[in-house]
């Protein structure tokens, strides 16, 4: 089996001209293609290098991708406020990653699958979940508000990292079962430092199975900042330990990581083994409502950070191209308003979760001990309603 | 709300609703060992359906390191009986998502005592799938696990952990005490839709028993029942897997004094078949659980209390439960000591009649 994949990175190698070490090596700088003011960077500037250079996608596919950027940041900031009104128990913001968000959906076809994180809600729904439906985890009304074979879409993980297994698991499916299927697995920087992150990449590798593995490296878990993560040349470096190619690449730069990531699913899906992308992003606002960013880092860094948002820099990108009219823009901006809308009649709407529920789907029939627990349950609820 | 008494969840095809009568038209007797019995049932289910494929360490040339998949490698291929990386995590959380897309993987854990770095994907993720999506994605995956002791290993080798497993709402828990069980439970919890943990008593692992292999050879009986073993009248005593035989030889024993004692194998260790437990000891009056591990937190308490609620009246004692010490599993050369034996188990039915 790893005669195989080195074959495969050996020929990956080759067709763009370098040696396999130098492949699977991410390039010395980070993939930036449009600069934070929105300018396009000169080739040298942009980090390619040899097998490491990246052509900027078609101007629809930015176009499609800004758009779900204006909704994704529209969702972000709608939810946090349904928080802070109570409606939902709590929501982990993607604020200041939505380039991130939207290329993991935007670089996938049609029969290909992604596993996100809690944080990824704007990527989930990005990929067609109803933005409702992505939100019935955070209401606290089920642990997952979609069927995931639907949508080829996993319900967002908490326990870190376990879904990157799972991805691996649906990818070597596609390889028995001789489809083209390509996945997108997502974590965080720090949960790169659990045993199933290790695990995932080795396996993927070891089976020379079709995952791209994208690691939004927004510098902190929580409050622990990433030289407590690792001390790694960079997190992208670790792919070559597994025999794997890795890339860095701008997490602000909505083009860059859409060019990286649509080579990397072409590459992938034609075979040449899984891949690690690293993007270099910020959670702009607290892990979640119920964290206080100010104990363990700056303002002045948070500052820095807002100087590069991405809705910003492609918006200026777009416009000077001369691509996205004032029409355009104020469309997107509707439709994200109207998505906005969608959340919080969803969110505003009052439900009322069923306690029966809860023994239904636990095993696929229940079992005679739930059955009576349900049973117990049953009459409990109609004694309460009686008094 | 319908519930499966006696219907395996994913029955064996000809699964009769009752048990059927043992006659010799129908039957296909063979005598093979446990180990051989769950070979051949490993081998008839990745016959029958494509869609199963084992995988774990050491399973492919070797046949694993207790031979259990001898020659399936050979028969049906690579891709179908796994060598992975040595990851327990990931061999039960790639099982996922193969199960996620069709496919019923067998996952098969070395040893009891190394299930454990993968019992992260076990209980937070195998377990929860099913009612995290109200039933949308069902995840057949199967996990075999040698258990137990007695067989004069080092640490980590000789575990008992399946409480943790039953105490995990989600999983079916089975453990076979004989060939012909081991050969049908195996093939019954791979067809289950829900996640099935197999314990396999690995020191009986060579015990030989007739097995029918043929079509309704399973006579109606689901892996999910207990199963009276031995009918008495006078106690019961309740086991599973490797002490079935040790409670067995108990109630021989008790027979030469004049006591006629029910032995009753508990297979299920979750859902636990309480009506089975339950006739047996409204019956008898009597009953002591036994099992290897440590009484304290163990299984027995939960079938002690659940048949004190269910059947007080009944009962002329107290259920007694008959386990290891509250330890880390002793070192080999101790370890007769610490395992329920004969004696233990007698003593503790000489406490009922004492009552
Ligand atoms: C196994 C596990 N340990 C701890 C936690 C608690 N926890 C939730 S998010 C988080 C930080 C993760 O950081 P990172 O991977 O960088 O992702 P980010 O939150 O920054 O997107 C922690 C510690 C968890 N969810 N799972
Ligand atoms: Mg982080």
């Amino acid at each position: 089996m790893s005669d195989d994949v080195r074959t495969d990175i050996a020929e990956a190698a080759r067709s763009f001209g370098i040696t396999p070490e130098d492949y699977m090596l991410p390039a010395r700088h980070l993939i930036r293609i449009v600069d934070q003011d929105g300018t396009v960077l000169s080739t040298e500037e942009q980090g390619a290098e040899p097998g490491h250079d990246y052509p900027v996608p078609a101007d629809e596919d930015l176009l499609e991708a800004y758009r779900r950027l204006v909704a994704g940041r529209r969702i972000n900031d709608q939810n946090s406020a349904l928080v802070r009104q109570g409606r939902m128990a709590v929501y982990p913001s993607s604020h200041g990653q939505e380039a991130c968000q939207v290329a993991a959906a935007a670089c996938l076809g049609e029969g290909d699958w992604l596993f996100p994180t809690y944080r990824d809600t704007v990527a989930v729904i990005s990929r067609g979940v109803d933005p409702v439906e992505a939100m019935t985890i955070f209401r606290g009304d089920w642990h997952g508000g979609f069927d995931p074979r639907q949508h080829k879409v996993g319900i967002q993980s908490t326990p870190l990292t376990t879904q990157l297994l799972h991805a691996v698991g649906v990818a070597h499916a596609a390889r028995l079962r001789g489809e083209d299927t390509v996945v997108v697995a997502m974590c965080g920087d720090g949960a790169t430092s659990e045993g199933d992150f290790h695990e995932a990449l080795n396996f993927a590798a070891v089976f020379h199975l079709p995952v791209i593995f994208f690691v939004q490296n927004n510098q902190y878990a929580i409050s622990v900042p990433l030289a407590r993560q690792t001390v790694a040349p960079s997190l992208a470096h670790k792919a070559v330990g597994y025999g794997m190619a890795g890339e860095r690449v701008d997490g602000n730069d909505l083009v860059a990581l859409l060019a990286v990531l649509e080579r990397g699913v072409r590459l992938v899906r034609g075979g040449a083994g899984p891949l690690l992308v690293e993007a270099h992003t910020y959670r702009i606002q607290a892990h979640t409502n119920a964290d206080d960013a100010t104990r363990y880092r700056e303002d002045a860094e948070v500052q820095e950070w807002l100087a590069k948002d991405p809705v910003k820099r492609m918006r200026t990108y777009l416009t000077d191209r001369g691509l996205l009219t004032e029409e355009l823009q104020s469309r997107y901006e509707q439709e994200a308003e109207d998505i906005a809308s969608a959340l919080r009649e969803g969110m505003n709407r009052e439900s009322t979760p069923d306690p029966q529920d809860l023994f239904a789907h636990v095993y696929s029939v229940p079992t005679p001990q739930l059955a009576e627990q349900s049973a117990m349950l049953a009459e409990e609820l109609s004694r309460e309603e009686a008094s | 709300m319908t519930t499966d008494t006696t219907t395996p969840a994913g029955a064996v095809p000809g699964t009769a609703a009752g048990p059927a009568p043992v006659t010799g038209a129908g039957t296909a007797l063979e005598t093979l060992t446990i180990a051989k019995a769950i070979n051949r049932a490993l081998a008839d289910e990745l016959a029958a359906d494509e869609k199963v494929l084992l995988m774990g360490e050491d399973i492919g040339s070797l046949g694993g390191v207790y031979r259990v998949t001898e020659g399936l490698k050979a028969r049906f291929g690579a891709d179908r009986v796994v060598d992975s990386p040595l990851a327990e995590s990931g061999i039960i959380g790639t099982s996922i998502g193969l199960a996620l897309r069709g496919y019923r993987p067998v996952a098969e854990i070395q040893f009891d005592g190394f299930v454990f770095p993968g019992f992260n994907q076990i209980t937070t993720q195998l377990a929860k799938m099913h009612a995290r999506t109200r039933g949308a994605a069902t995840v057949p995956v199967t996990i075999r696990i040698p258990y137990g002791g007695g067989i004069g290993s080092i640490e980590h080798h000789s575990e008992s952990p399946e409480a943790l497993f039953a105490h995990t709402a989600g999983l079916r828990v089975i453990t076979p005490s004989n060939a012909h069980d081991a050969y049908w439970m195996t093939r019954q919890g791979i067809r289950s839709q829900d996640p099935v943990i197999i314990f396999e008593p690995k020191r009986r692992y060579w015990l030989k028993g007739e097995v029918d292999v043929s079509a309704d050879g399973h006579r109606g009986v689901s892996a999910f029942q207990a199963q009276v073993v031995r009918e008495g009248t006078d106690a019961t005593i309740a086991a599973w897997g490797p002490l079935v035989p040790v409670a067995l030889a108990a109630a021989n024993a008790a027979a030469e004094d004049g006591r006629s004692i029910e032995v009753i194998d508990l297979r299920s260790l979750s859902p636990v078949d309480f009506d089975a437990l339950q006739a047996s000891v409204e019956k008898t009056g009597r009953m002591v659980v036994t099992h290897e591990a440590p009484t304290f937190g163990g299984l027995g308490g939960e079938i002690a209390a659940r048949l004190m609620e269910r059947s007080f009246l009944h009962l002329e004692a107290p259920i007694l439960r008959v386990g290891g010490f509250h330890l880390p599993y002793p070192p080999s050369r101790v370890e007769e000591q610490y395992l329920p034996d004969l004696d233990r188990i007698l003593d503790a039915v000489d406490r009922t009649f004492a009552y």
